[in-house]
């Protein structure tokens, strides 16, 4: 592992452009974001993620709120649920088949593979409870295992949705379980073929009619060619009594979070977009998921911003592609999403919580961290807060990366931390 | 055996059979990579890229191997001007440009294009003007 961690630092400089990648946010995030010219030198610039532990350092949280590690030596936690007995299922695992088609993807899927985890993916769901209420978690037991990359959880009804990469399953839940009773039941199989990108996040209806999935592009930008992307960058509605499903939004890269808003009942996501256009270029952004909508992916960015990668060109499906609601700045790579509760305390009580695991496309690092975007009638209604900082320690060290965000209604935000392969918990302070 | 020393101080022979098969793999290597590029840029069908940029990469590695051959040559070779520096030199400059072309043949999707192609193009007139000079004994062959 020091091993490894030698070669974690790897800063390929652009021939083309030296210039500075200041991470001006203001410029690049909210809804209307500054966008250049894109550019791509000889290399594309990078600097991965050099491991580091946390030691008895945590996460920065802000002035009234505390952070404790609620979970420990996890295997690749990603995405969490609270159930309404107040206990956490935590979903962990690590999917994906990509074959290596390219040299490129050869020496690429090396150096990316220095800023993650080496823990192998547990396939599992973990269950914590915190039966006496003291705000540490003392059970921490298997749920359910031999799962296939799990990663998007939804409950209602006495069920209890899994994504994992390949189909949504459920289990039977009773209230206080800590145990699955039996192998899952199938509902749908979901597209799996390569699975370059192969989160399947999810979120239920109100009702608990339907589930929609998140299904990412199986490519950066189409170069596993077009027949890859069928069912591919979209969002499937999916009814949870028959396993009917439909796209219910398409042109979404890798929407990786998927989240009801609680007053509008609007669907909305955080997508990962496109890579090798420049170190501010694409934002990666928040969105309300319209049905039917399309929002530009492979054929253009944010709005009708061609992407000359493409070909053939779509110039019909670029006119009818659909701006998002709100950047969150490129590269950030935003793997998690949840709106607050009043119990979060006023200053965060309508908003969005945001998971952002940070970038790898760019020689000065952004995301490593967890934002809150504030909300008003339904929509963003400011610049987005830090709520969770310090992942990359003051040496460019990197002690953790945030994926899944959930709000605890009883007043918590749960991060999940899969370079750590921990559990935080942010509490505000009595 | 003994050597025949002639009057004449030039002395030609071909290399030896190694650096052929890697010296001439390579022109075939790079046709087959700029082959490739042309089926892409005609046909957008994402396989025939990345056939370019293997073929690419496996004459890298021809060439990479004939170009230590030319310079063990070129340290060996009295008088060093004329035919061994410029084999020397010609064969470099392929690699290099070749090298540049799995760059560009890195970047994803059209992107490697037209770059990727014109590249393609100018290092396979290179590799044989090169072999040509190294492999056909009557301009000499390698001294």
């Amino acid at each position: 592992m020091n091993r490894s961690s030698a070669l974690a630092l790897i800063t390929v400089s652009l021939l083309a452009s030296a210039c500075s990648n200041e991470a001006n946010t203001n410029l690049v995030s909210g809804p209307d974001p500054k966008l250049p010219a894109p550019e791509r030198g000889l290399f594309p610039s990078m600097k991965i993620a050099e491991p580091s532990a946390w030691g008895d350092q945590k996460p920065t949280v802000p002035a009234g709120f505390s952070i404790t590690a609620i979970a420990t030596d996890l295997k690749i936690p990603r995405q969490m649920l609270v159930l309404p007995n107040g206990d956490i299922l935590v979903a962990e695992g690590r999917g994906g088949s990509a074959a290596k088609l390219k040299p490129k993807d050869v020496i690429a899927g090396y150096i990316k593979a220095q800023g993650n985890t080496k823990v192998k993916g547990g396939n599992r769901l973990t269950l914590l409870r915190d039966a006496d209420g003291d705000g540490k978690y003392e059970l921490n037991t298997v749920f359910a295992e031999n799962l296939n990359a799990p990663y998007g959880l939804a409950f209602a009804n006495n069920k209890l949705y899994v994504a994992n990469q390949d189909a949504v399953v459920s289990f039977d839940y009773q209230a206080g379980q800590t145990k699955a009773a039996g192998a899952p039941v199938t509902i749908t199989r979901l597209p799996a073929e390569i699975n370059h990108h192969w989160t399947k996040a999810m979120t239920i209806s109100p009702d608990g009619r339907y589930v929609y999935v998140g299904i990412g592009s199986n490519s950066n930008i189409t170069e596993r060619g077009m027949e890859a992307e069928v069912d591919r960058a979209m969002v499937w509605q999916i009814d949870v009594t028959t396993g009917a499903y439909k796209p219910y939004a398409t042109g979404l890269r890798n929407p990786t979070a998927l989240a009801m808003h609680p007053e509008t009942g609007q669907l909305w996501s955080v997508v990962n977009e496109r890579d090798e256009l420049g170190p501010d270029l694409v934002p990666d952004y928040l969105t309300s998921v319209k049905e039917g909508g399309f929002y530009g992916w492979p054929y253009s960015y944010w709005g009708q911003n061609v992407d000359a990668r493409v070909m053939p060109q779509k110039p019909e499906k670029v006119a009818a592609a659909i701006k998002p609601d709100y950047s969150l700045g490129s590269h950030v790579a935003a793997l998690g999403l949840d709106f607050s509760k009043p119990a979060m305390g006023a200053q965060f009580a309508n908003g969005a919580f945001v998971g952002e695991h940070g970038s790898w496309n760019r020689d000065n690092p952004v995301g490593y961290k967890v934002i809150f975007v504030p909300f008003a009638n339904g929509r963003p209604s400011g610049p987005a807060i830090d709520f969770a900082t310090g992942f990359r320690d003051a040496n460019g060290k990197t002690r953790g990366r945030p994926v899944g965000v959930t709000v605890d209604p009883r007043g918590a935000l749960i991060i999940a931390d899969d370079l750590a392969n921990t559990v935080w918990r942010v509490v505000p302070s009595r | 055996m003994s050597s025949v020393t002639t009057a004449s101080a030039v002395y030609s022979r071909p290399p030896g059979v190694l650096h052929t098969i890697l010296l001439a793999g390579s022109v075939s290597l790079f046709l087959g990579a700029l082959l490739s590029d042309i089926a892409y840029f005609n046909t957008h069908q994402i396989q025939w890229s990345n056939f370019a940029s293997w073929l690419n990469a496996g004459a890298l590695l021809f060439a990479g191997l004939a170009l230590v051959f030319a310079l063990v040559n070129l340290v060996r070779a009295k008088p060093k001007a004329g035919r061994p520096l410029n084999y020397f030199v010609l064969l470099f400059v392929t690699w290099a440009i070749g090298l540049v072309n799995a760059f560009q043949h890195a970047k994803d999707a059209w992107a490697v294009m037209p770059t990727g192609l014109m590249l393609s193009a100018v290092v396979f007139i290179l590799i044989c003007i090169t072999a040509v000079l190294a492999l056909n004994p009557r301009s000499g062959g390698l001294k």
